[in-house]
């Protein structure tokens, strides 16, 4: 008899033997027809990882990626049929590879398309009218708090991460050295990230848990620039409703 | 959430196509001469976003067919609760047409594979398939339909035929059943018997749906062909053959062509489907 987790264990692990009981259709040893679903199971797993780390692709090369995703999906298949949301801790995987750590970015780099997928996933919100905040007076307005789309993502890095995401997914100037941190806003139904200017993340990360605006304004050094966030944040509806 | 109370109640007799969001603007400007749209399920279950928006727009348009490929019906295992809710929330917004699975199993000990993988027929993988079944139209509140799997070899211990042991599934659960022919194509080829005599077997009564796709082909360790189904290139000859040799036992079934790799531009797509188009105008006749 086979059962499904001899059938299912060889599939994942190419060093064990085929199970018993697996056939042609005269009798014979099924051979390389087992093949055929390992395959299948490994080769649908690394295109899901290949489409879903687009930057992690352009960053290592698909042949170095295409080791990495299969060492990947032994070690982690998918856990649910959902398979929008696999490979979400392929980013601590690819921190964790010794022959990786030359390139120290590449998780958090990583960690840019995994939060592109949620965000594309993620439910519709619509954005606030400007004339929302506009109409409050400057007391009220230090003491609301935001609440924000459930597509918006913040990402803090000691890595130039936004700047490396662009140079390999769109071109450009190559990426300087600073820490950076990204944010993934979807105004529609596109997901874009944007790098964030200094204090905007500090800024942004009070707000997302629930400090007060004024507060969250106190945590930003002097080189911040309110009013650029706010623009990013209006224009990529990512204001869903004020809570005064 | 879209006012369900305007859906398609069945899929029509015509070719539909699987649908692929890059021919999202295609459909909607000319579909012709395709009369309804697949998905597949776990593609609409994120919880808002473009996916999700555009299934709105083509429900209003088009009869929707649900495919699930991660159910697992096959499996050893109980069926997934979490993802029997999922489904159960995708077919109470989208009310489709038509809902259908593959007999096959995925997930095994919390891992999902992302295959349909194969089960030997006997009777207590028939009894478990069956329970499977019954749990999924329960729940869905609706019938569904199983689908024939591709099949690249044979277990020992079977001791029904696919056709009996889906003719049983039938008689058991009320289920209808989603032929896909291409499917029936590689299995014969691989494992050595008449596609024509398996159609001949199969309950024809039970179809709701009849799937066409193209395959790839190999050679198993004996240098027999092995054919894999791949649904990512044109329907061979042979399957439209199996297909109007079905049609002539079974009269005109609503037709999918599927095509998930290498996708091709609508224009050949919309040619396949006018392919399928004119095999049921001959069953007309």
């Amino acid at each position: 008899m086979t059962n499904q987790t001899a059938f299912h264990s060889g599939l994942l692990n190419p060093a064990l033997p085929i199970p018993e009981g697996l056939e042609d259709g005269r009798s014979q040893p099924a051979g390389r027809r087992y093949g055929v679903y390992r395959n299948n199971v490994t080769v649908s797993l690394r295109e899901a990882l290949a489409e879903g780390f687009p930057s992690l692709v352009g960053l290592i090369g698909r042949e170095n990626f295409d080791h990495v995703a299969r060492a990947y999906l032994r070690q982690s298949p998918p856990t649910s049929p959902l398979m929008m949301h696999y490979g979400a801790e392929l980013p601590e995987f690819v921190a964790s590879l010794e022959q990786l750590k030359h390139l120290p970015y590449l998780a958090d780099v990583g960690r840019i398309d995994v939060a592109m997928r949620r965000s594309y996933h993620a439910a519709d919100s619509s954005g606030i009218d400007v004339k929302e905040l506009q109409v409050l007076d400057e007391a009220t307005l230090l003491s609301t708090t935001f609440c924000f789309a459930p597509s918006m993502i913040l990402l803090r890095s000691p890595w130039p991460i936004g700047s490396i995401w662009h140079y390999t997914m769109r071109g450009g100037d190559k990426p300087s050295g600073t820490a950076q941190d990204v944010v993934i806003l979807r105004a529609e139904y596109d997901p874009e990230p944007f790098i964030l200017g200094p204090g905007a993340g500090d800024v942004l990360h009070a707000l997302q848990n629930g400090v007060a605006f004024g507060a969250a304004l106190e945590a930003s050094g002097d080189d911040f620039d309110l009013e650029p966030l706010l623009n990013l944040l209006m224009t990529n509806n990512a204001i869903s409703h004020l809570k005064h | 959430m879209p006012d369900a109370s305007h859906a398609f109640p069945h899929l029509p007799n015509l070719p539909g196509v699987g649908y692929k969001p890059q021919h999202f603007s295609d459909i909607l400007s000319d579909a012709s001469p395709v009369g309804w749209l697949e998905v597949h399920a776990e593609n609409y279950m994120g919880d808002g976003g473009r996916p999700i928006a555009q299934l709105r727009v083509l429900a209003e348009r088009f009869p929707i067919s649900v495919h699930g490929v991660g159910l697992s019906i096959g499996g050893e295992g109980k069926l997934d609760p979490d993802h029997l809710a999922r489904l159960k929330h995708l077919c109470d917004w989208l009310n489709p047409a038509s809902f259908s699975e593959h007999l096959a199993w995925s997930t095994h000990d919390s891992h999902f594979l992302n295959d349909l993988l194969p089960l030997p027929y006997t009777s207590d993988t028939l009894a478990r398939v069956a329970d499977h079944i019954d749990e999924v139209q329960s729940t869905l509140g609706r019938q569904m339909l199983l689908e024939n799997p591709s099949s690249y070899l044979a277990f020992a211990e079977s001791t029904w035929s696919e056709t009996d042991f889906l003719t049983e599934i039938v008689r058991r659960t009320g289920c209808g059943l989603l032929l896909d022919v291409n499917n029936v194509f590689v299995s014969a080829t691989n494992l050595d018997y008449s596609p024509q005599g398996y159609i001949d077997a199969y309950p024809l009564d039970a179809v709701g749906e009849i799937h066409l796709g193209g395959h790839d082909e190999d050679e198993d360790d004996h240098g027999a062909p092995l054919l894999i189904d791949s649904h990512g290139r044109e329907v061979v000859d042979p399957v439209w053959a199996l297909l109007d040799h079905t049609l002539a036992k079974s009269g005109p079934k609503p037709l999918l062509v599927e095509w998930d790799t290498d996708v091709p531009e609508w224009s050949i797509l919309a040619d396949e489907a006018r392919r399928a188009a004119s095999a049921l105008t001959r069953v007309l006749a």
